[in-house]
């Protein structure tokens, strides 16, 4: 598996072949408190780089998912549909989002590693 | 402006608390343990709440002070007894709300409890009703401490001796500290509990003496879930200027005997609605599913046609589900309406029920 790799929206992703997992990072959710409802994208669509990929909600707002690339959602994480509270236990591991069939991986030339995501989301935090 | 800050400021600081700006005050939105762990230990245990930022006005006067406080809320202040609070409203002359209040007589005078975005004006609206003939005082030198759940008679008890004797919605003046405390016991989150006044340079001691005994601070977020679990409104979603107490369905808080003769702002407009019925009503909302419906969601009926807009909607964390309130035609405010709710470009089903979302727990008859 590739390096986990980090956007600006403040998605993860990792790459293995040409499949990519995103999910949304620790950081993340501690901003946004408690999570109590995830919608994700349809299995079988189509999703465009930095377009809207889902929606996470805590119990102060709504926050839409991007995603960091382009591709089809070929699947998507049903357990933290069904117990939401599982992205703030474990927004980097067990509760990712949804994976994509890439076809440009160039896309992730772009994003930051972890060194300059925790610098990023430490700036952007404070 | 600056930013206002409330005596407990600090407290919240070292507490880990996330600030936010409400009301112009920078007040605790949660805590490290976040808004349902907080939400949770207020059910089952105690929690504080620091209130600071709203409004305690005092008003001094003789006889008098009755009688013109009667042509302004729509209550029986003359029969109500020294140390009983009412919950009511400021209004203007089509009953728009302009605050929604705690009074309660005091010796010699009233204290309302106002809401902090509205205080200001509040004093400004009153001041001009009742004249220079009483003495008013929107006391900043006092702060406000609301502490809820279960465990807080005991707690409170074991601090300041004697509050185990209040019924809800009573209040006395009690000795702590070599000072006078004026607590209440009321709150806002549906569960028992008191809220005290007390002055400022004391304000942050008396609360570290809460936690040690078991007491744990928690922020807007929390209050927010627990008012809203408890159906209860908050100003400017659920009430405001373009709304009247009938079609808030808070008829209940109108002294019946102030009904027939009127005499207060805004009693010509209640009466008519009371009689003709208003054309919204204020209702529970339950989502099905996990969906959430916030604040301005459009409310529809099985025909498209818009019947409504959501006013609050969250999680529940007692409830475990997804809550809201909203106003509707009244034709749809019947209990088990299937309505839709627009939420993201999509229609999803969601049932009109009944208020509260969560039973409550207040004390009424300690005597």
């Amino acid at each position: 598996m590739s390096e986990v790799k980090f956007s600006k929206e403040h998605e993860w992703i990792t790459l293995e072949g040409d499949v990519a997992t995103i999910g949304i990072t620790k950081h993340a959710t501690e901003m946004l408190g408690d999570i109590v409802f995830a919608e994700l994208p349809e299995k079988g669509s189509n999703v465009e780089k930095d377009g809207t990929a889902g929606v996470v909600e805590s119990t102060k707002a709504a926050s839409d998912v991007y995603t960091p690339v382009s591709g089809e959602v070929v699947d998507t994480n049903q357990s933290i549909v069904d117990d939401p509270a599982k992205i703030n236990e474990d927004p980097e591991g067990g509760a990712w989002f949804f994976k994509l069939k890439i076809k440009d991986t160039s896309e992730l030339d772009n994003l930051m590693n972890k060194e300059e995501y925790d610098k990023f989301a430490k700036e952007t935090s404070s | 402006m600056e930013i206002k800050k409330t005596s407990l400021n600090k407290l919240h600081q070292s507490n880990n608390a996330k600030f936010v700006e409400f009301a112009g005050y920078e007040m605790p939105i949660q805590y490290s343990k976040g808004i349902i762990e907080e939400h949770k230990f207020t059910r089952s245990n105690s929690g504080i709440f620091d209130v600071s930022h709203m409004g305690q006005l005092f008003i001094y006067g003789d006889e008098s002070l009755t009688e013109e406080l009667e042509k302004i809320f729509p209550l029986d202040l003359k029969n109500l007894k020294q140390n009983c609070s009412k919950y009511s409203f400021l209004m203007n002359e089509d009953a728009g709300i302009y605050d929604d209040l705690i009074i309660t007589k005091i010796e010699e005078g009233y204290l309302i409890i106002l809401n902090a975005a509205c205080k200001d004006k509040d004093y400004d609206i009153l001041s001009n009703l009742l004249g220079s003939k009483f003495k008013m005082n929107l006391d900043n030198n006092r702060s406000l401490i609301a502490i809820q759940g279960p465990k807080s008679v005991e707690i409170l008890n074991s601090i300041i001796n004697g509050v185990d004797q209040l019924n809800f919605m009573t209040g006395n003046w009690f000795d702590s500290d070599n000072q006078k405390l004026f607590v209440t016991r009321s709150g806002y989150t549906g569960e028992d509990g008191f809220e005290i006044s007390i002055s400022n340079d004391k304000a942050e001691k008396f609360v570290e003496n809460l936690i040690e005994k078991g007491a744990q601070l928690i922020g807007l977020g929390a209050r927010d879930t627990l008012r809203l679990e408890a159906g209860l409104c908050l100003y400017g979603h659920e009430l405001d200027i373009n709304k009247t107490p009938v079609e808030a369905n808070l008829r209940w808080a109108i002294s019946k005997s102030r009904l027939s003769n009127g005499g207060f702002i805004g009693s010509k407009k209640i009466m008519n609605q009371m009689q003709d019925g208003a054309s919204q009503i204020r209702v529970g909302i339950k989502p099905e599913g996990r969906l959430i419906a916030r604040e301005k969601t459009k409310i529809f009926n099985d025909t498209d046609k818009q019947i409504g807009e959501i006013t609050s909607g969250t999680f529940g964390p007692s409830v475990n589900g997804p809550i809201a309130m909203g106003y509707v035609d009244k034709e749809f405010s019947k209990v088990d309406t299937k309505i839709l709710l627009e939420v993201r470009g999509k229609k999803h089903p969601a049932n009109i029920c009944a208020l509260p979302f969560y039973k409550k727990n207040y004390v009424k008859g300690v005597n």
